[in-house]
């Protein structure tokens, strides 16, 4: 493979994005990245693989054992969809992606395609998404030189619809559900094909690995959590925005990267609504490293952080985000139906400070008892915010059940639910 | 290998009937959803697990007895 020198330090994928918001053209692209080299299939997926690359979309899984999985089913022809959905909604990086850098994405969609033997490539965001679509429908028409052709589906929004099996599921039958698994899309996918699914970041990343190396991509972040990353820092921050850091920055040094804290924080959430809290002094003592954050019981997801300033009530804030999951379920499994609505009603019933006596115990058993119960794992990730949501904010749940809770909602975007109305926010207390 | 049971939630319609012929291993939530604590059939159990497979309306009850 011949290698260019890359980058130093950062940006990487954000280098040459336009602050006006428009999308690089091919020709700008390709003046600050070069052409695409023709890498054979083994020697990029060697190189993925002495890169450490590691899924973005929040699995968090080794791309090129992934590659890999696909490619030991060659003889049959298989898909890419490049899953732009971003159905989390703290998360901003695949959007502003696709709609910013189209072409640094569907180099590495064209690079996987071709490591997997694939004949079609899918790139499906959902509806909403109206500047990703426009900007990666110019992009496509100027690349007739990609061998696999590639199309644009556009799917509803709603929080499981990016799921995987969800995402195949609708290609399929134009249904936005997930499906019982196994068969895994890499099994029987799109029209029973092997699929392989990707985040538009580690499609991009993959663009880099080709290009400047593994070696290069190294030069950032851990051993263990090599290269840079794109998190999405929302919140009590004064820049909310989409940042490019290395792995093993400290998450101090993230907020700062976002403007630094408008006041003194309370806690984190890191990793979106599939996340966890964790109170703000040992999360800023914490680095962007999976080690770290494990240590904590967090992952980074899909690279989302949202600081909760003490002004505002993180009960109340996880009483909306939870009652937006129940409303998000596909609607399919009843423990996730049942569970999460149960879930909801129990965890705002405290939240107000109108809980009946154990309240709090038969909420954390349902929380275990749906865990693994579901088709897909939007469940799971529910019960891991709310314990975590029980465990971080403990001191507030012991004041909301005397008193007047006087904070201000922070804005969490929740789409779809009204905001918790100050009526029903009876708890009388003290902060 | 030993035989595992599994659960498809989506064709799961909270019968019961495998609670009540295999309350070894399957219990129900507080909707009539089964549990299943942990998926190995042991030995002496199989025959009730294969009859409650069978017995579930909507056969959302799988067992897995290859290798």
């Amino acid at each position: 493979m011949s290698q260019s020198a890359g980058p130093a330090g950062l940006p990487r994928l954000l280098v040459g994005l336009d602050p006006s918001g428009a999308p690089m053209t091919l020709a700008e692209h390709q003046a600050i990245h070069g052409p695409l080299p023709r890498v054979g299939a083994s020697e990029l997926i060697e190189a993925v693989e002495q890169s450490g690359l590691r899924g973005r979309g929040g699995a968090d899984f080794p791309t090129a054992v992934k590659l890999r999985a696909i490619r030991s089913r060659l003889g049959r022809r298989s898909a890419l969809v490049v899953n732009g959905s971003e159905t989390e909604p703290a998360s901003a990086k695949d959007l502003l992606l696709l709609s910013r850098l189209p072409h640094l994405v569907l180099d590495g969609a064209r690079l996987a395609a071709e490591a997997i033997g694939a004949s079609e490539v899918f790139v499906k965001v959902s509806d909403t998404a109206v500047t990703a679509l426009r900007s990666l429908e110019s992009a496509v028409a100027v690349r007739a030189d990609d061998p696999v052709p590639v199309s644009l589906v556009s799917g509803p929004p709603g929080y499981v619809t990016g799921e995987e099996s969800a995402v195949v599921h609708y290609l399929n039958d134009g249904v936005a559900k997930p499906t019982f698994v196994p068969p895994r899309p890499y099994e029987r996918g799109y029209r029973g094909r092997p699929t392989l699914l990707q985040n538009p970041e580690t499609l991009a990343q993959i663009a880099l690995v080709a290009r400047y190396g593994a070696h290069w991509y190294r030069e950032l972040g851990t051993d263990a959590d090599p290269g840079s990353a794109l998190v999405t820092i929302s919140g009590a921050v004064a820049a909310p925005g989409v940042y490019e850091l290395a792995f093993g920055t400290p998450l101090t040094d993230l907020l700062s990267a976002a403007g630094g804290p408008i006041e003194p924080l309370r806690a984190l959430l890191v990793g979106g609504y599939f996340g966890t809290w964790v109170e703000s002094g040992s999360a800023l003592r914490l680095r962007l490293a999976r080690e770290d954050l494990r240590s904590v019981g967090c992952s980074l997801g899909s690279g989302v952080l949202i600081a909760l300033g003490e002004s505002a009530c993180g009960l109340h804030e996880s009483a909306r985000v939870i009652e937006y999951l129940a409303h998000e379920s596909a609607g399919q499994c009843g423990p996730c139906v049942y569970g999460l609505r149960a879930i909801a009603q129990s965890f705002a019933a405290l939240a107000d400070g109108v809980a009946q006596p154990r309240e709090q115990e038969r909420l954390l058993r349902w929380a275990a008892e749906i865990r693994g119960r579901g088709a897909c794992h939007h469940p799971d990730g529910a019960a891991r915010f709310v314990e975590s949501a029980l465990d971080v904010f403990a001191g507030e749940l012991a004041e909301h059940r005397g008193g007047r809770c006087m904070a201000a909602p922070a804005g969490f975007p929740v789409p779809g639910l009204a905001p918790r109305s100050a009526a029903r926010r009876r708890a009388r207390a003290v902060r | 290998m030993s035989p595992r049971i599994r659960v498809n939630p989506i064709m799961c319609e909270a019968h019961g009937l495998c609670a009540e012929l295999l309350p070894e291993l399957i219990r129900l939530d507080d909707w009539g959803y089964p549990i299943i604590d942990g998926p190995d059939v042991p030995h002496e159990l199989l025959a009730l697990a294969r009859r409650a497979a069978d017995a579930c309306p909507t056969l959302a009850l799988l067992l897995d007895e290859d290798d």
